[in-house]
């Protein structure tokens, strides 16, 4: 991460106003989410302040954060976490950015960065002379098989050499960067390969054939028909390695949708712990997790002399299952999905009971610290509706209620069973009497 | 070699005319409607039966993350959430798309929406898409006009889209720091559960999805799912745009077909690469978060999921970083330590002290100012970073390294041991690999 300041208070200005066009913009942009989100807006904004004002400063900041009802300190943040926004000036006829990151390196992105240099400042965010060209080196600006390039306000100029650059920023200097032709300064079409493209020579047309499935001897479209059809021998699951949604691309039990697709999240989470901890155990890194990933649990193995602390033996506690202990055998064993076990987001309300529901009116299980309307529904939905009931509880019973709704081991944290026999015995009173304080 | 007419992206070069009077003539928003009335099973029966994986890196099945909304609203609006926030260096994909051919993108997210009950979708463009930014704004609200989408639109189905945008923070990718940027916070990813699923943008359920996902799914619904899985290997369906970079003699951004080995695809479309196959050192095949392998190892190598898995890598966005036997290839991984430490949110220790400490040493290793035992550091540093964040960033700034080490491990001793010959009695010489 990058500490960003704002700029010395000898450059701030002391007032800042949107023009009327960009107050009506904003109007606009805030209308367009929920009510009560405008907050949202708050990148919009500030990027339209940086527009008008060539950077964001501490005046704009603070205006920002009157239209849209912000704490100072929230715009502030985000003023500074996000690096596109400039927090002290900038050229007021272009501010070059580089674009430094390995394809655009590979491609001569230092040799661009070394005109900036000479012609304009030794040091990045600095203005030159004049106070007319500013640049600095950015991360990856997506245009990579465009290498070199550099963006200038709204613009990228693409497929450099440093002579060009030389040109361009020459032309803006003087005042003339509306003379040169944003995009790729060389002979090619946008993202084509030079010399001309090499795919989409026939005119696109708007029919569509009707896909006829070639014949079943190849066994293409039957094999693909059904393509999640993970291998379930197979410890490492097939999907690939990067795990941006490590969850879903980790746990097994949402990897076969053919045959399990209506698995809960919460089963889907606690497998994916359960074989992070077993696999923990058995000192391998958890190959479902990150797979196809390197490290310790490959080849790399030898290059780690065995102290990485993944191979430390580790127990960790993990509700909904056990730890494998010191299991020598790699093959990491995949609990299989209990479609029985709640899932409080998919499986509301579809609890079966697990108690006689005693005849007569029920009492208000919301009494006990701890339980909620959501909570005596579930409650209610097991069987369990009055203070008696709880009260004569049993080391099984409070397992299995805390299993069923994952509590954790709340029953007894919060001593349900202690507040029912005083709530059974003596209602309020007895429960003051005991506790010192009034239920709820 | 896939046939023209099996692309789904015909205008990614915009050689043709991108706006909705253009994409008409190129075939979308035809029979848009039917699809809508089939509703919501059938369409994401469909895009099941397509075999389609996510194209935002990790490949999980597009049809099966949407099954994970809530079948019944429970009250609460469902959102579909796409991620235009393209930021993995080498990846240049959804630009096109976005820039070139944003009815797909536009159609296809009503079909998405549709799928999963949502009546508001998000597209959240990287900021510094800015021309990519304004060329979708005018193809949604050109749609807006035609009635395509909306209120009360031709096709039955409510949906406002709106077009947002970032600015600058390559963690906004990750689909929960994407939300908290939505909601006007810092970037910094949530922890899971709950999943966004059942708790995304302001608390309602979102399905979070790539560019490339969306905009392909109006052609698998016209063209049907068998036909998008009969493209590929099994489990590997479908075409994918690919983005070659770095030591090509053309680099260019292509859609082809799943599963095609990268020689053929280097010969077809990128010319070769540059000095010959013999000059061909290392690839990362799938954006910077994957590890490098090594040239003589890739060349046969499917491009596709399983297909990078069997050398040591992933296909992650499928865009090809080459690079040559002139490449420095320490200074190659040091400079995407730097990135990562640069695009670290600093909400966990592990990733916000470990991008930089490890940066820090690559940069001496560039040099060759290191102890050769400093390598075995290295390596025990990234397994401590990695698997020990909230997000994947940690583990995509160890992974380079743990390539480069796995893979050029000989290559950091020689630049240990050149440094230390080359030093003097008045100091060290820089090395000539240092310049």
């Amino acid at each position: 991460m990058v500490a960003r300041r704002l700029a010395d208070e000898s450059v701030q200005p002391a007032e800042f106003a949107f023009t009327n066009d960009n107050v009506q913009w904003a109007e606009k942009r805030i209308a367009l989410f929920p009510a009560g989100r405008q907050q949202s807006a708050v990148i919009p904004l500030l990027m339209r302040a940086q527009e008008q004002e060539g950077w964001v400063s501490r005046a704009a900041i603070e205006k920002i954060a009157q239209m849209l009802d912000m704490p100072y300190i929230r715009v502030l943040e985000v003023a500074t976490f996000y690096t596109q926004f400039q927090l002290q000036p900038v050229g007021t006829r272009a501010h070059i950015q580089v674009c430094g990151t390995t394809p655009c390196m590979l491609r001569g992105a230092e040799d661009l960065r070394a005109v900036c240099q000479q012609k304009i400042h030794p040091e990045a965010h600095h203005t030159n002379e004049d106070g007319t060209l500013s640049w600095e080196e950015v991360e990856c600006l997506g245009a990579c098989v465009n290498a070199p390039m550099v963006a200038i306000f709204q613009d990228t100029y693409e497929d450099l050499t440093p002579e060009r650059l030389e040109e361009i920023i020459d032309a803006f200097a003087a005042g003339k960067g509306d003379t040169i032709t944003p995009g790729t300064q060389i002979e090619r079409h946008n993202s084509a390969a030079i010399g001309g493209r090499t795919t989409l020579i026939e005119e696109p047309t708007a029919t569509r054939e009707k896909f006829v499935p070639p014949a079943p001897a190849e066994e293409v479209p039957a094999a693909a028909a059904t393509p999640a059809q993970a291998p379930a021998q197979s410890p490492t699951p097939t999907t690939a390695a990067k795990p941006k949604d490590v969850t879903a691309e980790s746990a097994p039990a949402i990897k076969e949708p053919s045959r399990r697709a209506k698995v809960s999240q919460a089963t889907a989470e606690s497998e994916r712990r359960q074989v992070n901890v077993e696999a923990r155990a058995n000192g391998t890194p958890n190959a479902a997790m990150r797979e196809g990933a390197v490290g310790s649990e490959a080849e790399g193995g030898k290059f780690d002399t065995g102290k990485a602390p993944g191979k430390r033996v580790r127990s960790e506690p993990v509700e909904g299952g056990t730890s494998a202990g010191t299991r020598k055998s790699s093959p990491v064993k995949v609990r299989k999905a209990d479609p029985k076990e709640v899932s409080p987001t998919a499986d509301r309300g579809a609890l079966t009971p697990l108690f006689a529901m005693p005849e007569g009116a029920g009492d208000d299980l919301k009494l006990l610290s701890g339980v909620g309307p959501v909570i005596e529904r579930k409650l209610n939905a097991l069987g369990i509706t009055q203070y008696a009931q709880i009260a004569k509880f049993r080391k099984a019973d409070i397992a299995r209620v805390d299993e069923v709704l994952n509590f954790k081991g709340r029953l007894e944290r919060d001593e349900w069973v202690k507040q029912a026999k005083a709530l059974a015995k003596g209602g309020v009173e007895e429960y003051r009497k005991v506790f010192g304080r009034d239920p709820r | 070699m896939l046939a023209d007419k099996d692309r789904i992206f015909t205008n990614l070069y915009g050689q043709g005319d991108w706006t909705l009077e253009g994409a008409r003539k190129r075939g979308a928003w035809v029979g848009t409607r039917e699809f809508i009335d089939q509703g919501r099973d059938w369409i994401t029966n469909e895009v099941k039966a397509s075999g389609l994986r996510g194209r935002g890196g990790a490949g999980f099945p597009t049809a099966l993350k949407w099954t994970f909304m809530p079948k019944v609203s429970d009250g609460r609006p469902h959102y579909l959430l796409v991620n235009a926030d393209e930021s993995e260096p080498g990846t240049c994909k959804d630009r096109d798309i976005l820039r070139h051919d944003p009815h797909h993108l536009v159609e296809g997210c009503l079909l998405a929406a549709r799928a999963m009950d949502a009546h508001l979708a998000f597209i959240y463009v990287r900021g510094e898409f800015i021309r990519e930014r304004q060329r979708l704004e005018h193809a949604v609200q050109e749609a807006y006009d035609a009635r395509l989408i909306g209120k009360d639109n031709i096709h039955g189905w409510d949906l406002d889209i709106i077009v947002h945008h970032g600015a600058g923070a390559y963690i906004c990718g990750e689909e929960t720091a994407l939300m908290e940027s939505l909601e006007g916070k810092k970037g910094q990813p949530r922890l899971k559960p709950p999943f966004p699923a059942g708790m995304g943008v302001y608390g309602n359920p979102t399905t979070v999805n790539n560019v490339e996902s969306i905009a392909v799914v109006p052609e698998i619904l016209r063209r049907s799912g068998a036909w998008f899985a009969s493209i590929g290997r099994p489990n590997n369906t479908g075409t994918k745009l690919m983005c070659v970079s770095g030591h090509v003699n053309k680099p260019a951004t292509f859609e082809e077909a799943m599963g095609i080995t990268f020689e053929e695809m280097i010969e077809k479309h990128c010319g070769g690469i540059r000095g010959g196959w013999d000059n061909l050192l290392a690839v990362i095949p799938g954006g910077a978060s994957v590890p490098c392998v090594p040239g003589e190892k890739i060349r046969n190598a499917a491009m596709d999921f399983d297909g990078l898995r069997e050398v040591g890598s992933s296909l992650g966005t499928a865009a090809v970083i080459v690079m040559d036997r002139s490449t420095d290839i320490i200074k190659a991984i040091w400079r995407l330590s730097a990135f990562y430490k640069h695009e670290s949110c600093g909400q966990c220790t592990p990733c916000r002290e470990g991008t930089g400490w490890m940066m820090r040493v690559m940069e001496r290793m560039v040099e060759g100012r290191a102890q050769k035992r400093e390598i075995d550091m290295l390596f025990e540093v990234t397994k401590q970073v990695e698997g020990h964040t909230i997000c994947a960033l940690g583990d995509a700034a160890a992974w380079p390294i743990q390539g480069l080490i796995r893979n050029f491990r000989h290559v950091i001793e020689e630049r240990i041991d050149g440094y230390t010959y080359n030093s003097t009695s008045e100091g060290a010489v820089p090395s000539i690999a240092a310049e």
